[in-house]
């Protein structure tokens, strides 16, 4: 049995949703051109993720094995409904910027994930703690994306401008492709190289060895 | 007990329902309950997005320099409808509930355009559009008329706000595009904007002759006063805003309605 800590803090490093098991990469590229619609992402799939996790937990005791997934799928994106309604009341400019994406945290196959590998077998709390963790994990990759390409992709961050750029009368020409989806593959590639040089571990077996080439040997 | 039926077919049946129950009605009465802020968040947009395109309210804040707040700001503006082939005003219109892009999809209340019309490639156009008229005693201040065109990757939604010579352009601003980052979404770029206002819309016979251009020409030529910088690296978008401007400033836009402004004042638009 995991304990609390565990699964609170081993999804952030040791067993990242997003560097370890290469899920939930669609949104972490669209929606991490600028900081804020980033952190509306994070928190948006923390909730969805701790609570989808809860519901999920509570029920898992009764839900009939074949229809699980559907069941499944009716909370998240219960929701992922109520999360874009609230945004759409309350950060309403936000929620324009993020337009689909957050309708596509349903699809995040990191709640879905969880709620399946996770939540059917464990109790409510130990569920929640551990959709937290996980979205958590998630959002650490998505911020430090987002730390990367905002302010190499438009001189700002966070809105506020820090590198003086071009057009506004600096000295910065910012690089266009950061502000393109896949500036977001080579930065999540690079976190993927550095957390696996920190810890070797998550370092994978390669899947067959190529054999010397013989052949040559043999015509000599 | 649980255990033992829970594969059930009755089980199955009991939790399927019961759970799509108690999930309709979470997300349906959340739905009700922020529709009322919702629908003002929409409204407030919208009226941001004008007012941005008039130059009356900052890209960044959402109030004046003088600090009044949008409605204030907006308060000041009248709503009209405007039938578009003839220039006159539509008062069996409900400007607060009609919508000009909902209204170019219905074949009943637009006109599909031919391939030498349509030069902002919209397809259909409809038969009555909306104005916001910010007027004094003195005369009309500004005039905002909802325009769109297709850029590169898709239509461009936006205001052109009007100075009350209905000559000059007083700004354009756009809400919704899908234009690259970083070179046709530099339609958003505040500078750029600012670079459209004093720029003049029609030459001397009246016809819209905006140019969006690499080197403007120097400012003695007569020319430069219809010249735009255009956008580098974004020749696609800047073509379409060049052909969007003169699209619904021309005859089949709202020219007819400006015409009639020009010549009759307020009285009869």
């Amino acid at each position: 049995m995991a304990t609390q800590k565990e699964v609170l803090i081993d999804p952030i490093f040791n067993n990242n949703p997003i560097a370890l098991q290469v899920l939930g990469i669609c949104s972490a590229l669209a929606v991490t051109i600028n900081m804020s619609t980033t952190l509306v992402m994070c928190l948006a799939v923390i909730f969805v993720c701790t609570m989808s996790n809860l519901a999920v937990s509570l029920v898992r005791n009764r839900v009939p094995t074949n229809i699980r997934i559907i069941v499944q799928m009716t909370i998240i994106s219960s929701l992922v409904i109520v999360v874009d309604q609230v945004l759409q009341a309350v950060a309403y400019d936000i929620s324009k910027s993020l337009s689909v994406f957050v309708g596509l945290i349903i699809t995040n196959c990191i709640v879905m994930g969880r709620a399946e590998a996770f939540a059917m077998q464990n109790g409510p709390w130990l569920s929640a703690l551990d959709g937290f963790g996980n979205a958590l994990g998630y959002s650490v990759i998505l911020i430090g994306v987002a730390l990367v390409r905002e302010p190499l992709g438009s001189g700002t961050l966070m809105g506020f401008d820090i590198i003086p750029t071009v057009a506004n009368g600096g000295w910065y020409v910012p690089n266009g492709l950061l502000l393109l989806a896949p500036s977001a593959f080579f930065i999540i590639g690079l976190f993927i190289w550095a957390i696996r040089s920190w810890k070797t571990d998550q370092v994978e077996e390669p899947e067959f060895e190529i054999a010397p080439n013989g052949q040559y040997k043999e015509a000599i | 007990m649980a255990n033992l039926n829970k594969d059930s077919l009755a089980n199955t049946f009991l939790i399927a329902i019961l759970l799509c129950l108690v999930c309709s009605i979470v997300v349906s009465s959340m739905s009700v309950a922020l529709k009322p802020i919702q629908q003002l968040n929409k409204e407030l947009d919208q009226k941001k997005n004008i007012l941005r395109a008039a130059g009356m309210l900052p890209a960044d804040r959402d109030v004046s320099a003088d600090g009044r707040s949008i409605e204030e700001l907006f308060a000041e503006f009248t709503v009209r409808a405007v039938d578009l082939q003839t220039g006159e005003y539509v008062d069996e219109i409900d400007v607060v509930t009609y919508d000009p892009i909902r209204a170019a999809k219905d074949s009943a209340t637009s006109i599909a355009l031919s391939p030498d019309e349509d030069i902002a490639t919209l397809r259909r156009r409809e038969n009555v559009s909306l104005v916001y008229l910010k007027a004094t005693a003195s005369g009309i201040e500004k005039v905002v008329m909802p325009v769109r065109g297709y850029g590169l990757w898709g239509t461009l939604y936006g205001y052109l706000a009007l100075d009350g010579d209905l000559i000059t352009i007083a700004g354009l601003g756009f809400y919704q595009h899908k234009e690259t980052p970083g070179l046709g979404g530099e339609v958003d770029n505040s500078k750029w904007k600012a670079s459209w206002q004093g720029v003049r819309l029609f030459n001397d016979m009246g016809q819209p002759q905006v140019k969006l251009v690499k080197q403007r020409s120097a400012s003695s030529n007569p020319a430069a006063s219809y010249e735009v910088d255009a956008l580098s690296g974004a020749t696609f978008t800047t073509k379409g805003v060049e052909n969007m401007v003169n699209y619904w400033t021309g005859d089949d836009g709202f020219g007819a309605y400006l015409k009639r402004l020009r010549s009759n004042g307020l009285a009869q638009g």
